[in-house]
């Protein structure tokens, strides 16, 4: 068997006590759900869609920001090189928001800078991710994956009023 | 013991690939950072995303692949013995492939048919010379792997009772991680790329793709960390005046290596639809596992440093620290490397962890992050090695004067890498976009912010390019200029000789078989459902 210093015993489980704690937070925060939108996880939706027929599909045949409840909206986006449509939303504060997004050309990110909202947009699949506005302001939508040469154009704002 | 002159001249061949490719690559990541710090602006025929694939392309995979073949055929030579005709002549023709694949590769670059960046995401469509190119690479390096397994096979044949030498164990078993690792990506490009762009078949199913440039991306990382480790655990030993810690336990780190860094391509999807949720924990969990090695190895190097300083008579609780070599580049260098890799290594935890990777992804952070592992650890060990084993196969030694100038770089790239990294690690988490030529974003305030830090990306550019200087002249000078001489090849003894290594630390069949078993468990499942349940597939775009 293999011989392993008192020392490095005690480093290597310390070391194995750490990783498992925080993984177990990690795993915790990831798949627990408490109250109605706590859903902490990755953005990992599957639905599918042809990315030649987004216009044609729905809910991305009617693009934009829809009240679904109280103060809670459903934003449906399409992404392409390089722009978001629909652009320049405005959300009221406190909303809590749905985002539902889709490509019609290459991979996208989709990015509110300086949150925790960051998804990724493939073509064929719609992704979705929750997020609360709990702060006025102006945010700043940019796609975070390389899309072509104007990608470095490619936001829009958010206004939070 | 000296290197043979043809096995040299093989070596070699790779070394000034790799050296070209650093320098000419730093020059691109310098126009990079005064670009998107709005210091310089490009002329009109080029546009900033071609640099930055050349950039990558150059770095990532020429530069990392040549010095590493380089640097494992000579270690092998070094510890089993020469190469054998046949194996010899596998290495050149190793050595042919990658580089007719990397000028194919490059002269597509450089003709603005293959602005896709080196991850070259589908349905971005690339000159499917671009492709053939990325395939010579990875088939030269088949060849190259031939050799060097079929002399660690042969030395095992020669010493039937005895364990191998460390080096070459440590070379084989990085190459088992490789060997296994190119499967996705070769998947990729043979049935997916090479026929999409030929036109042969007319769309792509891009998040397979993705997910098998992964499940090769993130081995790849550690096909680079394993041969600075390498040095780290065999030839620093040996240059500070100490042994090698524990053999077996070096072995077995290199083991978990295989085991724990391929099943894990899903921390780089975290945010991506199309795989389920559960998959991704699931690989974040062996993702995490890959910290033990890691762990294993810290503890190695520290003992390592304490008996060598204490055998040289430092005294009480820290002491044996300021009895290490710090004057000596071949050690300096290495040391930084592991230095950085404390924050480097702390960087990639949050970067795998669900939930904080949410903040980060995508954003100039993650630049960052691969810019202190793989261009701060892992450069700068490769240039201590560079130090001693160019002089050592050109017959020439490493003068005074040029350890002197050694140093000066290696502290300069840690300063400057170590500015320009904080810089977009601090940035990243505030948003700031990685891959965006400028980021002013018509003025926005949120955006008002990046400007200063990305000035700071400029300056750390700007004194690793001056670093890079400072390296190709040593280099020039060791090459051809230094003294004729015998410049040591530094391999450490052991510590506990008489220490038995078990004979299972080199049952390969078990060790491969696991790392299969492993892949089947956290791919097989998600892939089949990628496949079957695949959307309509993507046309080609060229959108620069």
């Amino acid at each position: 068997m293999l011989h392993m210093h008192k020392y490095e015993k005690i480093w290597m489980i310390i070391g194995i006590i750490t990783l498992v704690s925080f993984l177990t937070i990690v795993g915790v925060q990831a798949f627990s759900q408490t109250g109605d939108h706590a859903h902490h996880g990755a953005p990992s939706d599957k639905t599918l869609i042809d990315p030649e027929k987004v216009s044609e599909t729905a809910p991305f045949d009617e693009p934009g920001l829809k009240q679904i409840g109280e103060n809670e909206y459903e934003l449906v986006m399409i992404l392409q090189s390089y722009g978001f449509t629909p652009g320049d939303i405005e959300i009221p504060q406190g909303a809590t928001v749905h985002i539902k997004a889709t490509s019609i050309d290459v991979v996208h990110g989709f990015e509110i800078a300086g949150t925790s909202a960051n998804m990724m947009v493939t073509p064929g699949h719609v992704n979705t991710m929750t997020y609360t506005f709990e702060e006025k302001g102006s945010y700043l939508i940019l796609c975070n994956e390389y899309c072509g040469t104007g990608h470095h154009f490619m936001s829009t704002n958010l206004e939070v009023i | 013991m000296k290197i043979n002159r043809q096995d040299a001249k093989l070596s070699l061949a790779h070394l000034y690939i790799a050296f070209g490719a650093i320098l000419f690559a730093g020059f691109l990541g310098l126009l990079q950072t005064l670009v998107r710090s709005e210091t310089i602006t490009l002329p009109a025929s080029i546009n900033y995303y071609q640099i930055l694939t050349a950039h990558g392309v150059l770095m990532a995979l020429v530069f990392t692949t040549f010095f590493i073949f380089g640097f494992m055929h000579a270690g092998v030579v070094r510890t089993s013995g020469a190469f054998t005709d046949k194996q010899r002549k596998a290495g050149w023709i190793g050595f042919w492939l990658m580089t007719i694949g990397m000028v194919l590769a490059v002269i597509m670059i450089m003709f603005n048919e293959a602005t896709v960046l080196y991850t070259f995401y589908a349905p971005l469509q690339a000159n499917p010379i671009f492709y053939i190119g990325l395939a010579l690479i990875i088939i030269g390096t088949y060849f190259a792997s031939f050799s060097i397994i079929s002399r660690y096979r042969l030395w095992r044949k020669e010493h039937p009772d005895e364990k191998s030498p460390l080096l070459s164990y440590m070379a084989v078993a990085t190459l088992i991680l490789w060997l296994i690792a190119t499967l996705g990506v070769v998947a990729a490009v043979v049935l997916q790329f090479l026929p999409w762009s030929f036109g042969w078949i007319d769309t792509i199913n891009v998040t397979l793709t993705r997910t098998l440039f992964w499940y090769f991306g993130h081995p790849l990382v550690y096909f680079w960390l394993l041969p600075a480790y390498m040095a780290w655990y065999v030839i620093v030993p040996k240059v500070i005046g100490g042994k090698i810690f524990s053999d077996q336990l070096a072995r077995f780190a290199f083991v978990l290596f295989i085991l724990f860094s391929i099943p894990v391509g899903f921390h780089h999807q975290l945010l991506e639809s199309g795989i389920g949720e559960g998959w991704k924990f699931f690989q974040v969990i062996l993702t995490f596992a890959v910290i033990l090695p890691s762990l294993m190895t810290a503890f190695a190097m520290f003992s390592t440093f304490e008996i060598a300083g204490r055998q040289k008579g430092g005294k009480g609780l820290f002491g044996w620290f300021k009895k290490l070599p710090w004057g000596d580049v071949r050690f300096l260098a290495p040391f930084l490397g592991m230095l950085i890799f404390i924050p480097a290594g702390a960087g990639g935890i949050i970067n795998a962890s669900h939930q904080l990777n949410q903040m980060i992804h995508n954003t100039v952070w993650v630049t960052g992050h691969f810019h202190i592992t793989a261009g701060g650890t892992v450069a700068v060990t490769f240039f201590g090695i560079s130090y001693w084993l160019l002089p050592h196969l050109k017959g020439r030694k490493l003068t005074k004067m040029m350890n002197k100038l050694g140093i000066y770089q290696v502290v300069l790239w840690a300063v400057g890498m170590g500015i320009m990294s904080s810089a977009m690690h601090i940035s990243g988490l505030s948003g700031n976009p990685r891959r965006t030529q400028v980021t002013s974003y018509g003025g926005h305030e949120v955006a008002s912010s990046w400007g200063a830090y990305e000035m700071a990306h400029a300056v750390g550019g700007t004194l690793l390019m001056i670093s890079l200087i400072l390296y190709a002249i040593v280099l020039i000078n060791l090459a051809f200029f230094a003294p004729k001489g015998q410049e040591e090849f530094p391999i450490a003894a052991e510590l506990n000789p008489s220490q038995k290594t078990p004979g299972w630390l080199e049952n390969w069949k078990l060790w491969v078989g696991i790392v299969f078993a492993l892949i089947f468990i956290a791919y097989t499942l998600p892939i089949m459902d990628l496949i079957n349940n695949s959307p309509p597939g993507s046309s080609g775009f060229k959108y620069w």
